[in-house]
Formats: structure tokens, C-alpha cells, sequence
């Protein structure tokens, strides 16, 4: 790795301003790499740009000097997309962070990709409105990374995902040209749909510099059911039930055996000692459309031989029957140095197969995996508890990892549903883009970023 | 201070003789940023805990030396811990900051005269020997309350002083005419006791608020508890570990364990939350003391904050009307080092609550750090003020009469950022308050 030419540097710094550029290796260290575990890379410089101009002038310099850029917000990615690569610059967009307009007539929410996700959903709460996905990060997320990587959260089932509130963005292409896609209009089939190529491309393609959302009427009401089963196909058949009876509820998560034991060790909420499935439903909606949905849930439940089915009476009981899964993932992360957080997703119908299959794979290699997630979307996060330095048992979790995401594939399933492919799954996107399809990305990829100048070898290996 | 005394064993690295377990719990998921006050500050990742944590482990790894830049940054983190409350895998960050300090104490990588002068004076000469630190409170008292004060202000002496500590004059606290044990004696309450506990008298609440604990053991009493309070207690050291002085820091922590006989007490309680976020780790400092490692961690189990012991045995409510005549309103602002190093929440809320005539608001942002962080305000003080200013916006909103805080640095920071405008005080004085005036209406 070379270090950037000092005039290379000299010439950022007119673009951002001294305070916008770093080189130090105190500064450079922290940025070497994401929320995810076992990805490092070190970068040469990171840079703060604050406007679109400013993002744009930094691509054409870049451009000029055939140097990478991989871009960044609040790094909290989960696939590596944002690590740093070897002798480029840190695209860093925390400081375009200003929410540009809430637009209460059209639904509309205009923001800068610096954004904090929380704080969408914060500006749209007082004008009655709502923003729904609701990513595990969303705290500290920024929306531009959200667009990026089309994050998904806990209500897929019901609102979608971050994709289906994109309506339109200003990007800055690999040619430092600022162009905009889409529009504020619901209906709008004018040429391709560009901006869906740039939803999920993992700043690939095109630097998001500003975003329009859509907005829905925040939902008048809530309720919350925790119920606890003995066996996962119950806890399968209730789901497959309660969807086929016209419910769709806006929650639907469940904890497999190994996750029930790690939370009751670690927050003791009183889950039934012997339940192998607990499932978190939530419908929302009108006041008395929500009342029904959730009695017809709960009797759903117990005729599937429930355990226990708790009704939330109010709202602190609400929050205390979401602990369990809530804490899920803290519960987890604390039993080994190292927690690895997939998240292959599979038709909803075939999640039991999917759950016990990865118990299966623990057991042959000797690891242990918990799964918890989304049972309303197929959303399944197997996580790895394990040690990176203990270089043996990495071996095991690559061959159990392969296993599971050959089988995700051979039922119908995606070896990503939220995280991203980045660079901890692309060796995999090959088994699931076997056909023609795969050369397919690389040609959108070449079209639109020849130079193979941003975030290369993300995805899948860089061409050039 | 010669930094062979300092590190213990010449030789000794701090953060690569870590169990390196603990730097790796980080999985740098990101969770921990938006609770830390330094990076919302600055939105740059170096000063972020886990940014602070990967420059930690790259230290440890030999990937970066113990520079300059890398101690300023340590020093820049205010040590408030909301990034242990926030970090989902449980990253023991205390050990590591400490940890990283005394690292960079142990390179003397931000020497400067002036520095090793009033870290010796502090560390080493006042806050190790309280004799030395009763005598200064002393003088200090005979400076205040004589008037000589007033008058080197009126005549603008404090103008000779150096920029920083003219600053910081005006906010010097108000030392107190009597000190702890003049005010406890060495055993309170009679023979029928429920429980006997210790009773810790910290050395700033020992010299500034000496009445809180006068209070501390009021209540105590009244809950069926003999108090034992040694003489003489001085610093836990709490102020050496969070300053990289880890040396000194056994040292004040063993002298502590011998004035204690642990067998004989149910709890050793403590009022003031700095000191006992540090007080319950006494296991870990001392884990290589072949004397003392085994009453350290017996002593980690006893000790106890103030609030956290009243709910556990189950305080007696106070009876009757308004301690004052008119209904007051007090919030509440969470000491760090009781809601993130202590994970105490509920239980002074619980105390606040059963006064009558006192009606808790609760107050914005409760948890965020108020600047003060043990010496952060004298170290970074430009930081310590932005914060100070937030906490003062937030208190001021909920109009609240009282703003009650466990922790005698946030006292005075607060208060100081107040001025007349509220009264600071300690949840556990307003039970006493409560307590005395039953007494009174009886």
C-alpha cells in the first residue's frame, strides 16, 4: 500500500478544508474497519466532505489520480462494504447530515445521506407521520448507508424495506457528475428506474448524496403478544396461520432454543424453561382492527399448544414482553470474543427446515450457533459465538457457513436479506448467481463505474 | 514520580498483559456512538470508544506505539462509561481506560514540567496522605471563611494566577468548618441493630460535603443499622486509577482494606458514586497482591452505594407532610458512575419518591455526563463546559426546585453551573431532611 502523494493531500484539504482531511495513523486506525467482526483494512486518508459540491470534487480528483474511494457513514455495516480498501480514501458523509425538508402534503421527507436513521423517524413523528424501517442499528445508522445497503429491521413482513420508501436521491457518479433519479411522484415510469439500480449497490456505483423518502400515516394504535412454544413447528404452524388468515401483523420474531436459554441467562425475563420457540407479534393499525387482530393471534397460539401467550396490557408491558427479543442479540454477543451475525433468508414456508438445519450444522462441527429472527419475512440470523484468534475453529465456522448458505440456496432462499454481500459473503454470491445473471452485475458495475474507481472489490472482485 | 514506581515492575505493559479477551469482546458493531459525548462532539471515530478501543488494541498488538496523540486521546475520553450501558457485548471499558492511561502515564508521552509538577503534588503528596489533604482543607477553610477569599478577589489578585487557574477559581468549592469525623463518631447506633455496616467518608465529600455524610449515617440509623466509620479514611484511589496511576492506586486501596474488618460488616457503604464504581473493582486491582487479593474480592461483594443498600433492606417511607411548607419538585441527574459503572438506576428514584411533599420530574437526558468526570473539568475544561451547559439547558427546562445527584464532582458542577437558581442535593440528604422533620411534627 502507497501512501497518497502529499499534493494529492494538499489538494483534498482545499476541497474540504484542513479539519476535513486526515492522514495520522491515530485517526486512520478506527476507520480501518465496520460493525463487522474479522474485517480489517487500513486506510491512507479519510476525508470529511460537508455538500454535494464538495463530494463531487473529491470523485474527480480521485478520478484524475485512479484512486479507490469506498464511502462511509456511521460505519455499522455488517458485510464489510464500508472497510476501507487498500490505498484509497475514506469517503466519510457524517457531516451532510441536515434533514432538508418534511413535506406533510406529499408524504415526503428529504434528507442528506449523514442522516441518523432514528432522526427520520423523529422528524416525521410530529407531523402524525412514520418512517418504518427500523433497521437493528437505526440509533446510529445514517439513512445514506440504509439506501445503500436497502436495510430491512423488524417490520419486513408488513412495510417492507428500506427500498420500498426510496422515491428519489441525488447521486454523484464515478465521473464526479451529480445527477438525479426518480421523482415525488407515487407514479413515475419515465426510462429504467435508475435509482433502484443504486438502492443496495453498496457504493458501488454511485455516491448517495441525498435522499427523498416516502412517509406513511403513523398508525393509531399497537399490540403486543409474546408466545412461548415447545416446539418450533408449532411456533412455524401458528406464523402459517396467522398469515392465512388475512393477519399481517408489523412484528413477527422468534428466538430458537439456544437464544431462549442465552436471554433468560442474561436478562431473566421469565421465558418458560422449557420452550424451544418464543415468537414477539405486534400488530398495528385502527384501534379496533388491532384489538381483534391480536385475540385472533393469541387464540391462534394456543391452539398450536402455546406454552404460555402474554398479552401486553400496556405500553411498559409492551416493552417488557419485547425485552426478550430485544436483548437477544446482547445475550449472545457476550458468551465469546467473537459473534458473527448472518442473516440468510428463505420463503417464509421453509424457515423451520432452515432453523433446524443450522442446529445440525452446530452440532457437527462443534460450534455453537443461536438463531433468532425474523419469522414473518424468512429473515433467519444464525450467529456464530466463536474466537478469531483461535484459528481452528475459524476453519470450522467458514465449512459450517458454506453448508448453511448452500443449503439457503437449495430452498429457494438468498445467502443476504439485509446485510449485504460487501466482502464477507461475496465469495459466496457465485452459488446463488450461478447462471448468466452474475456476469450481468459485473456489466452494470463496468457500465456506469469503468474505472472500477468506487468501493471496488466489494461484492465481488474488482475487473480492472 | 519516576515511572519505575509507577508501572510496578519495570518493563510492565499495561494493555499487552491484558487479558487480551478483553479487547476483543469489542466487535466495534458501532451501538456504543451515539451514547459517548466526545463523539457526538466531533463525529470522528477516534474519539469514539470503539475507535479508543481499536487504537487500545493496536497498542497491544504493536501496530501503533504509545504516542503522543494516542495519550491525548485517552485523556480526551471522559471515562463516563455510557458506552458500557450502550455496548451490547458487555466490553469491560473501566479496566480499559484505566488500562490505557496508566500506558500512557508509563511512557510519559505527555510530559511537560508543569504536568509531572501537579500530578506529583496531587496524586502522590495531597490525595495519598490525609493528613496532607485535612491540613490543606484546613487552610483552605481559614482562606474562605476568614474573608481573605473575598479580599484577593475584591483587590484582583487572582489575575497573577496562570490562564487555566484563574478559570477555575472562582468555581474552587467551599470547603466545610468540620470535617467527617468530627461529625460521625467512630461507632453510631446502639447494641440492637439489624445490620452493622461500614461507612466510606470519601475525601472531596469528606472535606466539601461533609454533612451529606452526616446524613448518610442519619439514615442509616434510622434503618436499623450500627455504623462503623474509621478514622482518617482518605482517597479510595479512585482519582489515581482514572488518572493512570494505577501504582498509587493499590496502595490507597490496600490502606483501605486494613481499616475495615469485613467479617464483622454486612455492607461497607459508600455516598459518593465516583468512588464506589471504583471501590466494587478492588478484585481485579489487587488480584497480584498475595496479601490482600482475597479481601478484595470479599470487599467488592460489600460494597454498597448508599441507594442500592436502602432498597435492599427495604427503607423505612417517610411519614407525613411536606418537609417544607409548600410542594417542591426535584429531578433527578444520574452521576455516571452510578447509572453506567454501577448500573444503579431505579433505587435513588425509589428514595426521591417516598419523600412526601416531594414530587419527582424527570429530567431530559439524564444519563449524559455533565463534565464533570472526576479531574476532566480542571484537564479539558473547554469539553467540560459544552456539557456543562447542556445539563444546565436540560435541569433549567424541567423547572424543578431541587436537582438531586449522588456523586459530589456533578454536585459541584452543577451548582456551579446553576448558581442561585437551584440547590443541589444529595437523594440521600433529602431523606434525612424527610426523616428529621417527622421527627419534628411528632
Amino acid at each position: 500500500m502507497k501512501p497518497l502523494g502529499r499534493d494529492t493531500v494538499e489538494e483534498l484539504r482545499t476541497i474540504v478544508g484542513n479539519d476535513g482531511v486526515v492522514t495520522s495513523l491515530e485517526d486512520l486506525i478506527p476507520y480501518g474497519f465496520d460493525g463487522t467482526a474479522a474485517l480489517k483494512e487500513e486506510a491512507v486518508c479519510v476525508v470529511f466532505p460537508a455538500t454535494t459540491e464538495e463530494v463531487a470534487r473529491v470523485v474527480r480528483l480521485a478520478a484524475t489520480e485512479k484512486i479507490p474511494v469506498v464511502t462511509r457513514g456511521s460505519g455499522t455495516g455488517l458485510s464489510g462494504g464500508s472497510v476501507p480498501v487498500s490505498g484509497g480514501i475514506v469517503l466519510c458523509l457524517v457531516n451532510l447530515n441536515r434533514i432538508l425538508e418534511v413535506d406533510s402534503a406529499n408524504l415526503t421527507l428529504l434528507a442528506e445521506p449523514g442522516v441518523i436513521t432514528r432522526e427520520i423517524e423523529d422528524a416525521a413523528q410530529p407531523h402524525g407521520l412514520f418512517y418504518p424501517p427500523d433497521p437493528g442499528s437505526m440509533k446510529i445508522s445514517t439513512i445514506g448507508g440504509n439506501v445503500a445497503n436497502n436495510s430491512g429491521g423488524l417490520r419486513g413482513l408488513k412495510y417492507g424495506v428500506t427500498r420500498d420508501y426510496v422515491m428519489g436521491m441525488e447521486v454523484v457518479l464515478s465521473s464526479g457528475e451529480i445527477v438525479w433519479l426518480g421523482s415525488q411522484c407515487v407514479k413515475d415510469v419515465a426510462g429504467y428506474s435508475l435509482k433502484d439500480l443504486f438502492i443496495g449497490s453498496e457504493g458501488t456505483l454511485g455516491i448517495i448524496t441525498k435522499v427523498l423518502l416516502k412517509l406513511l400515516p403513523r398508525p393509531e394504535s399497537r399490540r403486543t403478544l409474546l408466545a412461548s412454544f415447545g416446539s418450533m413447528t408449532d411456533a412455524a404452524q401458528t406464523v402459517s396461520e396467522i398469515i392465512s388468515s388475512h393477519i399481517v401483523p408489523c412484528t413477527l420474531e422468534f428466538l430458537d432454543q439456544k437464544t431462549c436459554h442465552c436471554v433468560e441467562d442474561y436478562a431473566q425475563v421469565g421465558l418458560p424453561k422449557n420452550a424451544t420457540a418464543v415468537v414477539l407479534m405486534e400488530t398495528d393499525g385502527p384501534k379496533v382492527v388491532v384489538e381483534e387482530e391480536a385475540d385472533a393471534m393469541a387464540a391462534i397460539a394456543e391452539k398450536n399448544e402455546a406454552i404460555s401467550v402474554e398479552k401486553a396490557k400496556d405500553q411498559a408491558h409492551a416493552v417488557r414482553l419485547a425485552t426478550a427479543r430485544r436483548s437477544a442479540f446482547a445475550a449472545l454477543a457476550r458468551i465469546r470474543p467473537t459473534t458473527i451475525l448472518e442473516d440468510v433468508t428463505v420463503p417464509r414456508s421453509r424457515l423451520v427446515e432452515i432453523v433446524s438445519f443450522v442446529e445440525q450444522t452446530a452440532a457437527k462441527y462443534r460450534l455453537q450457533i443461536a438463531t433468532f429472527g425474523h419469522f414473518g419475512d424468512g429473515n433467519v440470523h444464525p450467529t456464530v459465538l466463536t474466537d478469531e484468534t483461535d484459528g481452528e475453529e475459524m476453519e470450522r465456522v467458514e465449512e459450517a457457513l458454506a453448508e448453511i448458505f448452500q443449503k439457503t440456496i437449495e430452498l429457494g432462499g438468498t445467502i443476504t436479506g439485509e446485510h449485504g454481500v460487501g466482502l464477507a459473503k461475496k465469495k459466496f454470491l457465485p452459488l446463488q448467481f450461478s447462471d448468466a445473471s452474475f456476469s450481468l452485475l459485473k456489466q452494470v458495475k463496468k457500465a456506469i463505474d469503468p474505472d472500477a474507481l468506487l468501493n471496488p472489490g466489494k461484492i465481488f472482485d474488482a475487473a480492472i | 514520580m519516576n515511572n519505575s514506581s509507577n508501572a510496578g515492575i519495570s518493563g510492565l505493559k499495561y494493555l499487552a498483559d491484558l487479558d487480551y479477551s478483553v479487547l476483543q469482546q469489542c466487535m466495534h458493531c458501532g451501538m456504543c456512538l451515539p451514547s459517548c459525548p466526545t463523539y457526538l462532539e466531533t463525529r470522528r471515530e477516534r474519539n469514539s470508544p470503539r475507535g479508543r478501543i481499536s487504537l487500545m488494541r493496536a497498542v497491544a498488538d504493536g501496530e501503533l506505539d504509545v504516542s503522543r496523540e494516542f495519550g491525548q486521546e485517552m485523556y480526551y475520553c471522559l471515562g463516563c462509561l455510557a458506552c458500557s450501558t450502550a455496548c451490547p457485548a458487555g466490553v469491560n471499558y473501566a479496566e480499559l481506560f484505566e488500562n490505557a492511561r496508566a500506558e500512557v502515564e508509563y511512557h510519559d508521552v505527555l510530559f511537560s514540567p508543569g504536568r509531572r509538577f501537579w500530578r506529583w503534588i496531587t496524586l502522590r503528596q495531597i490525595f495519598a496522605k490525609p493528613w496532607l489533604l485535612h491540613a490543606i482543607g484546613r487552610v483552605l477553610w481559614f482562606y474562605q471563611a476568614s474573608g481573605l477569599c473575598w479580599f484577593v478577589r475584591k483587590i484582583g489578585l487572582t489575575k497573577l494566577l496562570p490562564g487555566n487557574l484563574r478559570d477555575l477559581e472562582p468555581s474552587t468549592p467551599v470547603v466545610a468548618r468540620q470535617f467527617s469525623d468530627r461529625l460521625i463518631r467512630e461507632v453510631e447506633g446502639g447494641e440492637s441493630f439489624d445490620f452493622r455496616v461500614g461507612m466510606l467518608t470519601g475525601c472531596v465529600q469528606d472535606l466539601v460535603f461533609p454533612d451529606v455524610n452526616r446524613d448518610t449515617v442519619e439514615v442509616l440509623l434510622e434503618n436499623g443499622c450500627q455504623v462503623v466509620t474509621p478514622r482518617n479514611q482518605g482517597c479510595c484511589g479512585s482519582l489515581h486509577a482514572h488518572n493512570g496511576d494505577l501504582f498509587q492506586a493499590r496502595e490507597q486501596a490496600r490502606r483501605l482494606l486494613d481499616q475495615f474488618d469485613l467479617d464483622k460488616l454486612a455492607a461497607v457503604v459508600s455516598n459518593a458514586a465516583g468512588c464506589g464504581s471504583h471501590l466494587k473493582h478492588f478484585g481485579v486491582l489487587l488480584k497480584d497482591d498475595p496479601l490482600h487479593a482475597k479481601k478484595a474480592i470479599h470487599w467488592d461483594q460489600k460494597i454498597k452505594d448508599i441507594s442500592e443498600w436502602l432498597c435492599e433492606i427495604g427503607f423505612r417511607k417517610p411519614e407525613g407532610a411536606s418537609p417544607s411548607d409548600d410542594f417542591e419538585t426535584v429531578t433527578y441527574h444520574e452521576a455516571c458512575h452510578l447509572c453506567h459503572g454501577q448500573g444503579i438506576s431505579r433505587q435513588p428514584r425509589e428514595i426521591l419518591e417516598s419523600i412526601p411533599g416531594l414530587k419527582l420530574v424527570e429530567l431530559q437526558s439524564a444519563t449524559h455526563c455533565c463534565g464533570s468526570a472526576g479531574v476532566y473539568n480542571i484537564t479539558q475544561p473547554g469539553q467540560a463546559e459544552k456539557l456543562r451547559k447542556e445539563k444546565v439547558a436540560c435541569i433549567e427546562a424541567t423547572k424543578a426546585d431541587i436537582v438531586a445527584t449522588a456523586n459530589p464532582g456533578c454536585h459541584l458542577q452543577i451548582q456551579n453551573g446553576m448558581g442561585e437558581r437551584i440547590t443541589a442535593r444529595h437523594p440521600v440528604s433529602l431523606l434525612a431532611r424527610a426523616y428529621r422533620s417527622e421527627k419534628k411534627n411528632r
